[in-house]
């Protein structure tokens, strides 16, 4: 399984989390899980996703994502799981 | 289970607080590459770094992409060429040439530095040391990558006052003939260096190093300021020293991720982490801001020396929990033309050169990047490097001394060094003579605490 965590940042507006899942689901991409909060019309939303029957680069997923977000005015990044594991974690 | 917070916590550090990595080195020993000939020497030398560091670049960016964190340089240790060119140079040209070579190797694999234009002659000097030592001044004006560094004492060892008193000469020249008198900046004289430094422009591959190894400076202060700034005003010493520790950890450990990737991707062991608080001329990424934020009004206020002392002590202590390996140099660095804070710190007439002599007692390097008059004497910038020296012989801590004397610049002026490397006031130098100490020969001796077998 290839962990990787998706993070979507920006102003809220309608169908955000759908187009990320739809863009996800016809790619190959699962969802495991998914948190979001909504402070002050400011929208952030974590996904961790597993990417192992995906079939492009990982740079491929960043730059799709990234233009996906530029298209919904938002910042979508996509990192590998064990920066945050290995920060957070003794 | 990773939750939102940790995430955006992370991701805030990264895209609002300048972390980052600041260097993936790899250190490469040159031993092998040692020949009576100087061609010879210099080919063997250039195949060598671009065979071992050709994917360096590379997969820096790679990890950096699939981790989401900036890997900003990707760089180049060696051997200290004194010691690979010993058997071939016979005039301080022969080392020139090995300079060019390192240079062109820097090129070709597109790294900024190349480290290790070095001599360590803590003891005394062989005829070799003392030619590498006389062709920097050279070396820095023929080339734009290299970095040279001289080692001048240890606490097992004493001083060696000539090659402190020859490295005030060579500064100088070097000054001269270099453009804004840049070569300087890649120039340090050091005393304790360590082995395994990643950072410019001190870093070398020891001869106590394996073949190849990678070795990694995070960097970070924004973090910490920004954390310090938003939960720790107005609390208590032990709430403070916590919260710089937890900080340190978290910043450490990307540093060990990292590490622990370059090595397993290049085919290279790992080799230490360096848990250095690194400042950069960009704004908010400030080591000078992390001192004001504990409560000072510039650095270089009464205060400033305990400030700093604390601030290396939990850095060291978060970021050892953090890594398997630490090394380096670990600690804060307060250079001042690359720090804001530091320059800001000068120009408000804060912080003086003898104010940041008493800071490097406490921190983990020296008087860094400082910009003195051209007028400054060789003896009186020997006398700096002396002072600097003794006090990394007596704590038995690395020290060292990046000093610029700007050609035909004086007080109160600045000079701009481009980049990384910032722009720097011209700083007031004391103007008391120590001319006949420098001239006298020999070495000082170890301490007494240096016996310790």
């Amino acid at each position: 399984m290839k962990k990787i965590i998706i993070t979507v940042v920006g102003k809220d507006a309608v169908g955000i989390l759908a187009k990320t899942c739809t863009y996800l689901a016809k790619e190959n991409i699962n969802i495991l899980d998914i948190s979001q909060t909504v402070t002050g019309g400011f929208f952030n939303m974590m996904m961790i996703v597993d990417a192992a029957k995906y079939k492009k680069t990982f740079d491929k997923l960043g730059a799709e994502l990234a233009k996906l977000g530029t298209g919904m005015g938002m910042r979508i990044r996509c990192q590998k799981s064990e920066i945050f594991e290995k920060m957070h974690r003794v | 289970m990773i939750n939102i917070s940790e995430v955006l916590e992370t991701n805030r550090m990264i895209l609002e607080e300048n972390l980052d990595v600041r260097t993936i080195t790899m250190g490469i020993s040159l031993l092998d590459c040692a020949d009576a000939s100087v061609k010879k020497t210099c080919d063997k030398i250039y195949a060598k770094i671009t065979r071992l560091a050709k994917d360096l670049v590379k997969t820096g960016d790679d990890i950096g992409r699939e981790f989401g964190i900036p890997v900003v340089n990707k760089r180049v240790s060696i051997t200290p060429a004194a010691i690979v060119g010993s058997a071939c140079c016979k005039k301080p040209s022969d080392f020139v040439r090995i300079a060019k070579t390192l240079d062109r190797a820097a090129k070709k694999l597109g790294i900024n530095f190349i480290g290790g234009y070095s001599a360590i002659v803590s003891k005394g000097m062989t005829p070799a040391d003392e030619l590498l030592i006389r062709s920097i001044p050279e070396a820095m004006a023929a080339t734009e990558r290299v970095c040279s560094s001289v080692n001048v004492g240890s606490t097992k060892t004493g001083i060696d006052m000539d090659a402190v008193r020859l490295m005030g000469e060579i500064v100088k020249e070097t000054a001269a003939k270099t453009k804004s008198s840049i070569g300087c900046a890649k120039l340090v004289v050091l005393c304790n260096a360590p082995d395994d430094n990643p950072f410019m422009a001190g870093a070398f591959h020891g001869v106590s190093e394996a073949d190849a190894v990678i070795n990694v400076g995070v960097s970070g202060p924004g973090v910490v300021n920004h954390v310090l700034r938003h939960t720790c005003r107005g609390v208590g010493f032990e709430t403070l020293c916590e919260t710089i520790k937890k900080t340190a950890f978290k910043i450490t450990r990307v540093g060990q991720l990292v590490a622990q990737e370059a090595s397993k991707r290049l085919g290279v062991p790992f080799g230490i982490i360096d848990l250095s608080l690194a400042p950069t001329p960009a704004i908010g990424d400030s080591v000078a801001d992390i001192l004001r934020e504990i409560g000072l009004d510039h650095p270089g206020a009464p205060g400033t020396t305990a400030a700093l002392a604390l601030l290396n002590d939990q850095v060291k202590k978060g970021g050892v929990m953090a890594s398997s390996y630490v090394g380096g140099l670990s600690g804060a660095f307060i250079p001042v033309s690359e720090d804001q804070g530091m320059i800001d710190a000068v120009n408000a007439g804060a912080l003086t050169i003898e104010k940041l002599e008493a800071m490097t007692c406490v921190c983990s390097v020296g008087l860094d990047m400082i910009a003195v008059p051209g007028s400054t004497s060789a003896s009186t910038i020997s006398g700096i490097i002396a002072d600097e020296a003794a006090i990394g012989m007596v704590n038995q801590k690395t020290t060292a001394v990046r000093i610029i004397p700007v050609a035909g610049k004086k007080v109160g002026d600045s000079v701009e060094f481009g980049g990384l490397l910032g722009h720097a006031p011209v700083m007031k130098v004391s103007k008391f003579s120590c001319e006949r100490m420098i001239a006298r020969k020999g070495r000082i001796p170890a301490p007494i605490h240096s016996f310790k077998n």
